[in-house]
């Protein structure tokens, strides 16, 4: 399900001559509101019927934070590649660079800022590497972002036994302790929060879950990083930059015969690309306060299932990394049961999907939502909680269902994935 | 056959020079923390050319292969297979639970096993042919999210429940007995061991590639819709059907992958054996190999050889990670290498081309009069 609107196709993405093609959709703040809304009476009413109060805690919604940023900043990474025309899988590479270089320096200058910097020079590393192959030497995308997870993979476990070795607790697999950011707490939020959380309301102590999460789990780091979604919106869609840079992933033929250098363009998405899959690792590293060899798990490849959730679109990458998120933190709080409650709530959304398309007159879909709500709510009914270990699985699963049933609603970027030369365009 | 022999030679400059460059960025790398490149080099041959690590070399390029190949039919028809990660190792488990408890006829039982991984290594593929055809969706990412897919259902399928088996501390499939195992061949004599038995399974695996890519319509069509899909399906080319096909044929050798060590070795599949990241491997060794069966032999053995002679490095007190950026440099160099060996050959083939044509050029205009 896409959160648009139906007045709300306006045209951002214009380009001009691929404009017609490139419609993009209006960031309409009632609608996020009104299905924020909706959500959340929704979760809660779940919440109610099942028990399973762990689904609006606090601290499932402070761990949603937490997972959910690294997952959102590989996503951006992928974002400001993939508008270039740069497809990048090597974002978990750059973003295993990012926790090395991350904890490597955050450790030896005891500082998590410069952690954070050393998160950005490693991620720059490996997208600067993959700029070089691609757009210079035009390599095959795909096959240069294997070739960047397998060397980043590599360069990581030396540079760690290097670095590590003979630090305390350290060595080729782990860092030392590094020193992370403190939990900017308001005082007494928690206290006085969780009291209202404790007793149970329906949408109340949901809310109160919800603020409790953010005023106890954010981190100057955090907030650091949800800035930059505002930030790389307003550069790529509202920016003379921003335009020409994503005329390259949409026209470079064109874009070149307008006077933009489209190799300029291309590397700058890609380090930019690189420097926030880095970030993303030196997230993780700042959160655990340890680097660990194979720390990222995949975060990349979630990053890119998010971006095409959200439609090569920061908004929509940022609501796809939070569903991501959330289903990682639930595993931690109550797993099977929370999950499990969920499927009720799945059920509940289908009947209103089916309710919307038998208003719009679409009978069939219609039909077709209310037998899906009918499913999933025998399979809820029959059991007592899902097998733990598909819970990982949700958000490959998610991206896999919303490419198999939305794809004619997403677009990616017209020239994505193809390599481009200058001086060949026909 | 001079054109051909002469694009031979240039491939086989561009992936030594793609390997000298490959070693002098090591050397550097190992010269920044004061070790010698000479040194690591002449322990790595030293080690790497006895008989018990040829041995752990051979069984290393057998399993590469296999996947290296997997991936090697995808690539033939541009289709990217990153999923024979996921393919391999949901075989692996299916094929184990099957062997270590249907009780057939050696032989027999160990052919079952086999066909099972190559069923499930088949269908598991055929999800993302499904996807592909039916909803458009790219091979790339649906093979992606498979992987990691695959991997939760292998967690459940390993549940005490279902195919589950405590073992120690390890959680596995039922063990195999020995009338349902692949014994070893003594290929290396005084190695004080043997190489996987199925090791013959990869030849013939190789053997029927190049034959079927090569000189089957099966295979021609196969080149032609990997060339230009469209023009392909001019041309009376089912691309939808070949695409289906390749994907499955893909799935099933990616099922093959873990059976040398499953019937050869671990006898049993537990998720610490069989990891992920061979998938990988095998995209890096198709590169390296440019494809080609024989190709892929080699750059399975040469990354096993480096996989293998590297552990002695750890003795000398230098990390044998070094290797992985090694392995890492060459795949990167050697694809940069052979996209400018292509646009070489572009251009002289063009030139070719139009110096044959300026020379018919007058005699043309000469015809009509």
């Amino acid at each position: 399900m896409t959160i648009v609107g139906d007045n709300a196709a306006t045209t951002v993405g214009g380009l001009g001559p691929a404009g017609a093609a490139s419609r993009g959709r209006r960031f309409d703040l009632r609608a996020a509101v009104f299905f924020a809304v909706v959500g959340l009476a929704l979760l809660s009413l779940t919440r109610v019927i099942t028990g399973a109060n762990d689904i609006t805690s606090g601290g499932t919604v402070g761990a949603t934070i937490t997972l959910a940023v690294p997952i959102a900043l590989a996503g951006l990474g992928g974002l400001w590649s993939e508008r270039s025309g740069v497809v990048n899988i090597g974002l978990e590479g750059m973003m295993i660079l990012g926790t090395f270089f991350g904890a490597d320096f955050a450790y030896f200058s005891h500082s998590p800022w410069m952690g954070v910097l050393g998160g950005v020079v490693g991620g720059m590393i490996g997208g600067l590497l993959h700029a070089v192959a691609t757009v210079t030497f035009g390599v095959d995308q795909i096959v240069s972002g294997v070739a960047i997870i397998i060397l980043s993979t590599g360069a990581a476990r030396y540079l760690a036994g290097v670095f590590f070795t003979g630090q305390q607790g350290g060595g080729p697999t782990q860092s030392p302790h590094v020193p992370s950011f403190a939990q900017l707490k308001v005082p007494g939020a928690d206290k006085f929060f969780g009291k209202i959380e404790g007793h149970h309301w329906f949408v109340v102590s949901d809310v109160a879950g919800l603020l409790r999460g953010i005023t106890t789990s954010l981190t100057p780091f955090t907030i650091l990083m949800l800035l930059l979604f505002p930030a790389t919106w307003f550069v790529l869609w509202r920016t003379a930059f921003g335009l020409r840079l994503r005329s390259c992933g949409e026209n470079p033929d064109e874009a070149e015969s307008l006077g933009v250098s489209v190799y300029t363009m291309k590397y700058i998405a890609v380090t930019v690309s690189g420097a926030l899959a880095g970030l993303a690792g030196a997230f993780l590293v700042d959160f655990a306060g340890i680097y660990r060899e194979g720390q990222t798990g995949g975060r990349g490849f979630i990053g890119l299932a998010a971006m095409i959730f959200g439609n090569w679109r920061p908004g929509g990458l940022a609501a796809g990394a939070a569903l991501f998120g959330y289903t990682d933190g639930l595993q931690l709080r109550q797993g099977s049961t929370s999950v499990h409650a969920l499927l009720l709530l799945v059920a509940m959304l289908l009947v209103l999907l089916a309710a919307y398309l038998t208003w719009r007159r679409r009978v069939i879909p219609a039909a077709a939502a209310l037998l899906g709500a009918a499913l999933v709510f025998v399979w809820y009914s029959v059991t007592n909680d899902i097998p733990v270990e598909f819970v990982p699985a949700t958000p490959y699963i998610i991206t896999l269902l919303v490419l198999a049933f939305a794809a004619q609603r997403l677009r990616m970027p017209a020239a994505d994935g193809l390599p481009w030369r200058k001086g060949q365009g026909s | 056959m001079r054109d051909r022999l002469n694009r031979l030679l240039l491939n086989v400059v561009a992936a030594l020079v793609a390997a000298a460059f490959a070693g002098a960025l090591t050397s550097f790398i190992l010269l920044i923390r004061g070790d010698s490149p000479s040194f690591v080099l002449s322990q790595m041959w030293h080690y790497g050319t006895q008989r018990s690590t040829e041995l752990s070399i051979v069984d290393g390029a057998t399993v590469y292969y296999l996947s290296a190949v997997a991936v090697a039919i995808g690539f033939r028809m541009n289709l990217f297979n990153i999923g024979v990660d996921g393919q391999y190792r949901l075989a692996a488990c299916l094929a184990g639970a099957f062997a270590g408890s249907v009780a057939l006829p050696t032989g027999v039982r160990q052919a079952a096993t086999i066909l099972v991984a190559m069923l499930a290594g088949a269908a598991w593929a055929g999800i993302v042919a499904l996807l592909k055809l039916l909803r458009g969706v790219s091979e790339v990412i649906s093979t992606i999210m498979l992987n990691f897919i695959a991997t939760s259902l292998i967690a459940y399928l390993m549940r005490a429940s279902v195919f589950g088996h405590q073992h120690g501390t390890d959680t596995t499939t039922q063990p195999i007995p020995t009338s349902g195992q692949v014994g070893g061949l003594d290929l290396i004599p005084n190695s004080g061991g043997k190489v996987y038995g199925l090791i013959i399974l990869a030849v013939a695996v190789g053997i029927a590639f190049h034959v079927i890519v090569n000189y089957t319509r099966f295979g021609f069509d196969l080149r032609a819709a990997g060339r230009s899909a469209s023009v392909a399906q001019t041309s009376g080319v089912n691309v939808k059907k070949m695409t289906a096909l390749t994907l499955l044929m893909s799935g099933a050798v990616a099922g093959l992958v873990g059976m040398p060590i499953l019937l050869g070795s671990s006898h049993s599949f537990s998720a610490a054996t069989f990891q992920s990241g061979l998938g990988f491997t095998g995209i890096a060794i198709a590169l390296l190999g440019r494809n080609n069966p024989v190709g892929i032999a080699f750059a399975a053995l040469l990354w096993s050889f480096l996989d293998n002679s590297a552990t002695i490095l750890d003795l000398n007190n230098i990390p044998k990670e070094i290797i992985q950026i090694t392995q890492g440099i060459v795949v990167l160099s050697v694809v940069v290498a052979y996209e400018l060996v292509r646009r070489i050959a572009l251009v002289r083939q063009q030139r070719i081309v139009g110096r044959a044509l300026t020379r018919t050029t007058p005699v043309a205009e000469g015809a009509p009069a």
